[in-house]
């Protein structure tokens, strides 16, 4: 049989999509680093404070960047956590009280780990086992969670006497902070995991169609529970990211990190509904938004303009993506 | 009741397509003022799509629709009600937390100055509830509190309070109880008097027998008969026209098999409500058929036996290992492919190499890395021993026509060591050219010595693929045989005897 092979433009259409999009979101950080130049051509004149101040962004992106990459998971399986900020205070609050402290770095390494696990398997089990909807689940999680750390910490801000812990924020490599590294290998692991592994391949299959998932032979409700776990872990990494950064940890800390890391993972073209999405346009979601505040800081302007503006984007955001699948299908009509 | 009122609504010709697929490929249909015309056909068979091209949900791609004399081209389903068609849909669509005169009255409120006129709603709706026989129906009570047949009447005061011409019923009798049936046959008469028009979709042949004056039937898309009187028009001649084959099919040759052991052994399965004490065996290399209509079981027994649903009673037993989910029926060499190709099987958005390992990439993967390329080889040599057009793995599963989208779906199965493939309606949406490719799969498959077990509607299809045939009423297996031994007429008098027999005329 001969070979009819399909134009080189159809066959390569998907990567092409994520390509754009992911192309599109470095023209808003070119944008956005142009209107900083536009704005304060004084401190842009300076390189050493342009490397320093692209180190800031990257490290404050870090901690959400890190959270971001679970949530992406948790969309493209089909489902959402709105509990991640609650876990990171729960996960940090842990870490930091006396008894754990006492246990040295290790010790409140692996707290935060655990605790970020544990809350992940249950928000998933609730899920899966419980047929509770995401939301709602993760919401109830988010409440008690927050609850939680705010019972056990007595409503005070627990320092970090560990020296170790303390030292992740300001520890450079090469000269690049360890927070940014840590963001680094999370995404590279992240991208490895979904593209490259069968776990990846479930998620994309759960997510995207269930039932056709569950018919292949695919355990879909155990799936859906570790992509919950899997969530929690990153927000047990963010937590100790977090505490290092403040030497501390508080039951009201990462307050709506949930919104942030959706909204980054959206602009980033990971699809609400779940089956779609990848690990760099979540990458660069975050990047934007961290230029975005970076960018309100360096001009002294309110926070409540920043919120604003952040809403216009995820809203333009979704709005380009609705329109590019629509006309993406009417393509595929002919 | 006579049927001999005006024509009030003509459709020639009538098209709608979707994505990949043509659900209406020239309808045809004449719908005369105080006649009951029935639509007739099988899941699938386009009612669906026309019924809400009818209520301007959908738009007609083609042909005409004539509407009281006039082009009707509605824009919205608000335009279809105002132009006096109204749609009761068989998921009713009520609002179950408003009162039964809001639901009424819902989307076209009266309001003054934005505040809804409640006392005189609900005055009319009572007016309207009598004239159906319910006034005791209380317009202010909730939705919710009505049983289904309550809420069939509300649906009814909503269709009249737009006065509607027309009211399309979209198997109104599939939630009702016996006696509920026959008052909504009164109903439907009263409102027949009135010179309204009704068409009536049913899969039951003795409602259609009761309440019909006309009936045209459907299958794939296309008008096959045409304003057929309801009465005494011969029920296999109705069925024939729903299953029957447009063409004849070209099946592979059955070669001669030997005796051997079952790979699969149904004992007894149960699930109340879908079938009872289903048992029937599948040998290696052995294609068995199950013809039946929709509704009598066949796609709930099979999914049962894949471990998909959870069986009451009975056992599912391959080679000799109980299945009692799809885990264990996947990983005992099971594979299905299921009726809803697009909702129960393929990823439509991912390529066609990663649909048809969906099943078995974890078995490509090396340490839970998966390995894309040899993935992509293996998809390759698959397509090509399927002929699936285009030979393009890589391109998403959405934009291959319906035939090879089912290719996919069989695929997924050869890749993996698939022992027992169970196929529910295989050629469903397959034109007719590819079928016959289908059938030389399938065919193929059974003689590499897989087991099949094979569902479908189209009883020509039963008959002239597989090696043994059982025929499925109403959830249970009533008759076995050789497929050399049966006839299509033969199988059609065991699928329609009892309940659908009762409308057939002496």
């Amino acid at each position: 049989m001969i070979a009819e092979t399909a134009p080189a433009s159809q066959k390569k259409w998907r990567l092409d999509d994520n390509a754009v999009r992911n192309l599109g979101l470095v023209g808003v950080l070119v944008v956005l680093v142009i209107i900083g130049i536009v704005t304060k051509p004084e401190l842009y004149s300076d390189p050493t404070w342009v490397r320093n101040n692209v180190l800031t962004i990257l490290q404050q992106a870090s901690a959400i960047g890190v959270v971001t990459v679970g949530m992406t998971f948790v969309i493209i399986g089909g489902g959402i956590d709105l509990s991640v900020g609650a876990i990171i205070a729960l996960a940090g609050v842990w870490a930091t009280t006396l008894a754990t402290q006492s246990h040295g770095a290790i010790g409140m390494i692996f707290t935060a780990l655990v605790v970020g696990i544990a809350v992940g398997l249950v928000n998933g089990v609730l899920i899966s086992y419980g047929r509770l909807v995401p939301f709602i689940a993760t919401l109830a999680m988010l409440v008690s969670a927050r609850g939680l750390a705010a019972q056990i910490s007595g409503k005070q801000t627990q320092v970090s006497a560990n020296d170790t812990i303390n030292s992740i924020a300001t520890t450079k490599l090469l000269g690049v902070p360890l927070l940014v590294w840590i963001l680094a290998v999370v995404v590279a692991a992240g991208w490895v995991l979904l593209n490259r592994t069968t776990f990846g391949r479930r998620t994309v299959a759960v997510g995207g169609n269930p039932e056709a998932a569950r018919l292949a032979g695919i355990n879909v409700k155990r799936h859906t529970v570790l992509l919950y776990a899997l969530s929690g872990l990153c927000c047990g990494i963010a937590a100790i990211m977090l505490t290092s950064q403040a030497t501390s940890a508080q039951a009201a800390m990462a307050n709506l990190y949930e919104l942030d890391a959706i909204a980054a993972a959206i602009i980033g073209g990971t699809l609400l509904s779940g089956g779609r999405g990848t690990i760099i346009g979540a990458l660069f979601g975050v990047l934007v938004f961290s230029t975005i505040t970076n960018l309100f800081a360096i001009n002294n302007l309110s926070t409540e303009v920043q919120n604003m503006v952040k809403g216009g984007i995820i809203v333009a955001a979704v709005l380009i993506q609705q329109f590019r699948y629509r006309s993406l299908t009417q393509l595929l009509k002919r | 009741m006579t049927a001999g009122g005006d024509v009030v609504l003509q459709l020639t010709d009538v098209v709608k397509t979707f994505p990949g697929v043509r659900a209406l490929d020239g309808v045809q249909l004449e719908v005369r003022a105080g006649e009951v015309h029935c639509l007739l056909g099988q899941n699938g068979a386009g009612k669906s799509t026309l019924i809400k091209v009818l209520a301007g949900v959908h738009h007609a791609d083609g042909g005409e629709i004539s509407w009281l004399g006039e082009p009707f081209a509605p824009a919205t389903p608000q335009a279809a009600m105002r132009a006096g068609i109204a749609t009761i849909y068989q998921e009713l669509d009520l609002v179950d937390d408003l009162s039964v005169a809001e639901n009424a009255f819902l989307g076209h409120e009266e309001a003054r100055f934005g505040f809804t006129r409640r006392r005189s709603a609900a005055e009319k709706t009572k007016a309207i509830l009598a004239r159906l026989g319910h006034p005791e129906i209380s317009p202010r009570r909730a939705v919710r509190r009505l049983p289904a047949a309550g809420k069939q009447i509300v649906s009814m005061a909503r269709a009249l309070s737009h006065d509607a011409k027309l009211i399309v019923m979209d198997e109104p009798s599939a939630v009702l109880a016996h006696d509920e049936v026959a008052n909504l046959f009164r109903i439907i008469r009263e409102l027949t008097a009135q010179g309204i028009a009704v068409i009536y979709i049913s899969h039951r042949l003795a409602e259609i027998r009761e309440i019909g004056d006309r009936v045209t039937v459907l299958k794939d898309g296309r008008t096959t008969a045409a304003n057929l009187p309801a009465r005494d028009t011969p029920t296999r001649e109705l069925v024939g026209k729903m299953t029957g084959r447009s063409i004849e099919y070209i099946f592979p040759p059955r070669p001669d098999r030997s005796e051997s052991p079952p790979i699969l052994t149904v004992a007894g399965l149960t699930r109340h409500g879908e079938f009872a004490d289903a048992s029937l065996t599948v040998a290696p290399g052995e294609i068995v058929g199950i013809a039946g209509l929709v509704g009598s079981g066949r796609s709930e027994l099979l999914e049962t036996i894949f471990g998909a649903r959870r069986a009451d009673a009975g056992t599912v037993t391959l080679d000799g290992h109980r299945i009692t989910g799809v885990g264990a029926a996947v990983g005992r060499g099971m594979g299905m492919a299921p009726e809803e190709r697009k909702s129960q099987a393929l990823l439509l958005d991912e390529p066609v190499y990663k649909n048809m390992t969906l099943a078995s990439f974890a078995g490509f993967a090396h340490a839970g890395f998966t390995d894309t390329r040899d993935e992509r080889a293996a998809a390759l040599t698959t397509a090509d021993l399927l002929e699936l057009r285009p030979r393009d793995v890589d391109r998403p599963a959405r934009t291959l026509s319906g035939g090879n989208q089912q290719k996919v779906v069989v695929g997924r199965w050869l890749l993996g060591k698939t022992r027992l493939l169970l196929l529910d309606e295989p050629t469903r949406g397959v034109d007719v050219g590819a079928r016959a490719e289908l059938y030389q799969v399938i065919r193929g498959l059974a003689a590499d010595g897989v087991g099949v077990l094979l569902v479908s509607s189209e009883v020509p299809e039963v008959l002239g693929l597989a090696d043994r045939v059982l025929v499925m009423r109403e959830g249970r297996l009533i008759h076995e045989a050789p497929a050399e031994e049966l006839d299509e007429d033969t199988v059609l008098d065991l699928v329609m005897a009892g309940s659908l027999l009762e409308g057939e005329p002496a």
